[in-house]
């Protein structure tokens, strides 16, 4: 597909990734120097809130506003230099190549553009096609969505579709420019346990029939681990452990352990769930 | 202890009448805790607001420890019931103190000892006398939550009504707040109503349940039963399926349990 596969390199490659927020009581370390890479798989990061797991994501993206700074030793997508590419670059790579679905369609859509024409806009920026050609390509994508009714989704506004059909909207829009990898920050926690799997079952088969890249960003680790291939577990902006997801079970690191036992259980004693131990140590030894 | 009879609740009218509760029936005793769980529109939480006196307007039978209840509740309803909120970050006064907070309750009843009051509940739900005059934007989402739950027993209920009491929470916090129900329940034997999307968050709590789809109650069950995954409705099968994570097999044989999207 791309030359990340023929010359069997990574699609992404992050080598101490940080991002600081100065701030009048001093440096705020979001992301605390990690390194992971990414082939074309699905990718999870897991961590509670404020453990850098978003602004990881928004770093590959050069989505981290001022007063942020973000440096790194290498942050590599598919032979491209993302920290020194011009802001000319990324526009390039931004939808086209990478893209990211953020967590809450009713303020990631235009609220006074209907949806259709949204999607077919995210296409025409990056092809030039005819607006009947964009029109076209936008239904196909709502019908691989699996939205039953595409056309009057097309012509609705975002306040008129529910969340469910509203994520399913972000995922078209984001899909359509046919990205090599696809950066998922929460995309189902606003949604109920039926409809988040049937969204994540979509992403799971356009990942597996377009050979894209995933890095889906959660905090709930069961999810995570059955969905995706492996895990990156984050706690304070830096990773405490990689592991293969269907190995989660045999996590050691203290803190993935912790995690997954303080969670309840339907088949559960009802005893006093243990409570995390948090040991500052883990600052100090991150991955 | 609280008993709830053919209770329905309408909203609007005309083309937008939303029936959100459908003759829903159950009954709670005292001391246990009982779970309303589903989906988000199913009206679980209507119950609760109906129950707790914050929407005047349903029809059927409410009573509570023996005595019916009408839409309009007195100050020894309050006494004997309260509320906690899903949310802990809208549900405290931004400009308010803890302080204020908990004074607030004890100043509409009449206590005379609030001074002890404030300093005994704090310490019972694990915040020390430290938090007294701080403002909710210097406590995180869990101590926010504690604080909403000192204020709900500062007037020593004897039924809590609980929405949503962890969702918003991170997992290692929720089991800090789960487990502070827990031990407030066994220290004063009281009664909880739990509201939740979560199936394992209630079989960990409850003793029962009430599984709710488009505002009716589709099924009614021990926890014993969803312990040993035997739910007999499909709708709290497929509900059951689904919060064990995800299979790729499983998820196309959804059902679309009512109306579609």
């Amino acid at each position: 597909m791309s030359a990340a596969e023929t010359k069997g390199r990574p699609l992404l490659a992050v080598e101490d990734l940080r991002v600081d927020f100065p701030t009048r009581k001093g440096l705020v370390q979001a992301v605390r120097g990690i390194s992971f890479s990414l082939g074309r798989e699905k990718l999870g990061i897991v961590g509670e809130s404020g453990s850098g797991k978003s602004m990881t994501g928004r770093a590959i993206l050069r989505l981290v506003g001022a007063p942020g700074e973000v440096s790194a030793r290498r942050l590599e997508f598919d032979g491209i230099d993302i920290m020194s590419a011009s802001e000319a670059q990324m526009r390039d790579i931004r939808g086209e190549r990478i893209s990211m679905v953020m967590q809450d369609p009713k303020f990631s859509l235009n609220p006074v553009m209907r949806v259709g024409e949204q999607i077919a806009e995210a296409y025409r920026t990056h092809q030039k096609v005819p607006r009947e050609e964009a029109r076209r390509r936008a239904l196909d994508m709502l019908r691989a969505v699996r939205i039953r009714d595409p056309e009057r989704v097309y012509r609705a506004y975002p306040h008129e579709v529910s969340g469910g059909m509203g994520q399913r909207i972000m995922i078209a829009m984001m899909l359509i420019p046919d990205p090599d990898l696809l950066i998922a920050d929460e995309p189902t926690s606003a949604l109920d346990v039926t409809v988040q799997l049937q969204v994540l079952a979509i992403l799971d088969d356009l990942v597996t029939q377009r050979g894209m890249g995933l890095i889906f960003i959660s905090h709930d680790l069961n999810l995570v681990a059955s969905f995706c291939d492996r895990v990156i577990i984050m706690y304070a902006g830096r990773i405490m452990e990689i592991c293969d997801a269907k190995n989660l079970d045999a996590a050691r690191h203290p803190y993935t352990r912790g995690l997954l036992n303080c969670l309840p259980q339907i088949d559960g004693d009802g005893s006093d769930l243990p409570v995390l131990q948090r040991d500052d140590a883990w600052l100090e030894h991150g991955l | 202890m609280i008993a709830v009879r053919n209770l329905d609740v309408v909203f609007g009218s005309g083309v937008d009448r939303v029936h959100a509760v459908r003759d829903v029936s159950f009954t709670v005793a005292e001391g246990a805790t009982f779970g309303l769980v589903g989906e988000s529109g199913s009206g679980k939480s209507t119950v609760l607001r109906a129950l707790s006196g914050l929407n005047p307007d349903w029809s059927g039978q409410i009573s509570v420890a023996g005595e019916a209840q009408t839409p309009r509740r007195d100050k020894a309803f309050f006494k004997f019931s309260q509320m906690v909120f899903q949310d802990p970050y809208g549900s405290l006064h931004p400009r308010h103190t803890v302080d204020r907070v908990l004074m607030e309750p004890l100043s509409i009843h009449g206590f005379s000892d609030a001074d002890r009051r404030i300093e005994q509940v704090l310490r019972e739900v694990g915040l020390g006398p430290q938090f007294r005059f701080r403002y909710p934007h210097q406590l995180s989402g869990g101590q926010r939550q504690r604080v909403a739950i000192g204020r709900a027993l500062i007037l020593e209920p004897r039924v809590l009504l609980l929405d949503e009491p962890t969702s918003a929470l991170d997992v290692s916090v929720q089991a800090e707040v789960l487990n502070l129900l827990q031990r407030l329940k066994k220290e004063r034997g009281l009664t909880y109503i739990l509201v939740s999307h979560n199936l394992s968050v209630i079989a960990h709590m409850c003793d029962h349940l009430a599984v709710m789809n488009l505002g009716a109650v589709v099924e009614e069950l021990e926890v014993s039963q969803l312990k040993r995954h035997a739910p007999s409705h499909p709708y709290t099968r497929q509900l059951m399926t689904a919060s064990l994570g995800y299979d790729r097999a499983a998820i196309d044989s959804f059902q679309d349990f009512g109306l579609s999207e």
